[in-house]
């Protein structure tokens, strides 16, 4: 069984983020960048099904520019078997995304798609949602927990509520919460190994995908800032604050 | 422009995020329709025929609903969404489920979690977690697909009267099915649409030590959230987490006891009305967006909280 998992470049998790001031976008020079934390948890998970004896071979993917190479090399060190990037100059939406997995799915054939619920820099949440929809599949969204049987795919997913569980017809979609697994730290021998691990390079019209943006980014913004109030010194304080000069009690 | 609003409920009841969403749908549009899509849903309907404002209500009421998969609930907004203009719902974790599927098979971008409309197609979304806000304009003459921040709407009255009309259901696409569900149940009002909510951190140090912040939400009305530190070290269970990632809330007080208020934390509360932090690391973040601040010793400060809460008349 073939495993699709497409991974993202992002902004790294602990970078705080500054906002351009012509109002453009986001200064994203001499910013670290890392894979989205939730497509390393989608990696792992593929690495442990191959581990199992479920997966046998794991083909991860990033759109994006040339730098993409070294997420798709980290997933290679992980245990990845091999890569396929391709490259965009600027930010491609999910839906362009969407449509280069779909038409990368429809060429490989795998049983399962794992990626991350979201990435963190544009939070959209679309992507898997979407390649599912364009490939007629099902789909197991906000995962927890993932089990192969019978041909379907049980997935427990996190929702409002807490946990709902539903069964996949294969092949299938699958997006990664937090609690699915805790990824691993590639060692350096598999690091050396990844370096030999084949990356085919690809362009959005090898699929014949426009992946032209559709949204019209009009500006980029700082949020409105919170200002730090004020220390009180007793619990007594607090609560007379909370009754008396906020009112919320 | 005509606009169809997605309700969200869970058969019985409808959440109060349909009303806030409906808010922002009214702003997009009108007639604003509602769809209940449900099991045994009729008094979903009824409730949502009071949103005023509002065009009609259609419901669905079929066995295949009840759960709200995404399968066969995209397949239903599609077969009526020939007839809208835009298609909206609440950013739940449901509407975050379908939403997507409907978007990409009507080949246009989704808006996702927006927080305001700033024009008949020109909506605003937090990005990088809250960090930086992005406007964006929807292209020409397509369809939008939007999903609400509902945090950031007042819920519409419910002083209406629309028409509700049954419809049928759509052919079930039949490649999933609904296993089981893991609710927690609780008295408390929901994490989400709580007047008031106290979370939790890694300072709890344990999962038993929370119930010192259930006698304080038991006082106070108020709903029990976590950090996702403490949901990963098990303390409690995800549907409590707040954060980027997890839910997003905006009560009138968010109490951050044992926080120390990471960026994905503050995108999950920091548009809450008043921020309480309790937390004995003066250099907390946390603080920096706290309208009252006590460095204390939870393990003191929460029992003494209670006590206090108790001499006042609270609970």
């Amino acid at each position: 069984m073939k495993v699709l998992v497409p991974i993202k470049r992002v902004v790294d998790y602990n970078v705080k983020i500054r906002v351009k001031a012509d109002q453009t976008g986001i200064d994203l020079a001499n910013v670290k960048m890392s894979m989205n934390p939730f497509d390393e948890i989608a990696v792992e998970e593929a690495v442990r099904l191959k581990e199992k004896g479920a997966a046998t071979e794991i083909v991860a993917i990033s759109i994006g520019p040339q730098e993409c190479q070294e997420t798709i090399r980290t997933a290679l060190a992980m245990g990845a078997d091999r890569g396929i990037l391709v490259k965009a100059a600027h930010d491609v939406e999910p839906l362009a995304v969407a449509k280069i997995l779909a038409a990368i799915a429809k060429a490989e054939s795998p049983q399962l798609v794992i990626l991350g619920k979201q990435a963190i820099d544009d939070d959209s949440n679309q992507t898997g949602q979407m390649l599912a929809a364009l490939l007629g599949w099902p789909q197991g969204t906000f995962a927890s927990k993932v089990v192969l049987e019978g041909g379907k795919a049980e997935v427990t997913r996190e929702v409002d509520g807490g946990l709902q569980t539903v069964k996949l017809n294969l092949p299938a979609i699958v997006t990664t919460d937090l609690r699915l697994n805790e990824p691993r730290y590639a060692s350096l021998p598999n690091i050396m190994k990844a370096k030999k691990k084949p990356i085919d390079q690809k362009e959005p019209g090898d699929y014949g995908v426009d992946a032209a943006p559709r949204l019209k980014v009009l500006k980029v913004t700082e949020p409105p800032k919170r200002k730090a109030g004020v220390k009180v010194k007793t619990v007594q304080e607090l609560v007379d604050k909370l009754k008396n000069e906020a009112g919320v009690i | 422009m005509s606009v169809l609003l997605v309700a969200e409920h869970d058969n019985k009841t409808l959440k109060e995020a349909t009303a806030k969403a409906a808010t922002a749908a009214l702003k997009i549009g009108s007639p604003v329709d509602i769809l209940v899509a449900g099991s045994g849903a009729k008094a979903v309907a009824d409730a949502a025929a009071k949103i005023a404002g509002i065009g009609k209500v259609l419901l669905a009421d079929d066995a295949q609903y009840a759960n709200q998969l995404a399968e066969p609930m995209a397949a239903l907004i599609l077969e009526l969404a020939g007839k809208y203009d835009a298609i909206v719902t609440s950013a739940s974790a449901s509407g975050k489920n379908y939403m997507p599927r409907v978007a990409a098979t009507l080949d246009v971008p989704q808006i996702s979690e927006i927080v305001s409309v700033d024009g008949p197609d020109t909506f605003t979304r937090p990005i990088y977690a809250g960090n930086a806000m992005m406007q964006v304009q929807a292209p020409g003459g397509a369809k939008k697909v939007i999903t609400v921040r509902t945090t950031a709407f007042k819920a519409a009255e419910m002083t209406g009267s629309a028409s509700v009309e049954t419809i049928g259901a759509a052919k079930n696409p039949g490649i999933s099915e609904f296993v089981k569900e893991e609710l927690s149940k609780s008295e408390r009002p929901e994490l989400a649409s709580a007047k008031i909510v106290i979370s939790g951190g890694r300072g709890m140090q344990s999962g038993e030590n929370f119930h010192l912040l259930d006698k304080i939400a038991d006082r106070l009305k108020a709903a029990v959230g976590a950090s996702r530190a403490a949901v990963d070290a098990g303390f409690v269970p995800n549907e409590y987490q707040v954060g980027q990632t997890g839910k997003v809330v905006a009560p009138e007080l968010y109490i951050a006891v044992g926080i120390s208020g990471a960026i994905q934390h503050l995108a999950g509360m920091k548009d809450s009305k008043v921020i309480v932090a309790i937390n004995k690391d003066e250099e907390a973040p946390i603080f920096q967006v706290a309208d009252y601040g006590l460095v204390a010793d939870l393990f003191k400060a929460i029992p003494e909280l209670d006590e206090e809460l108790k001499k006042q008349g609270y609970g």
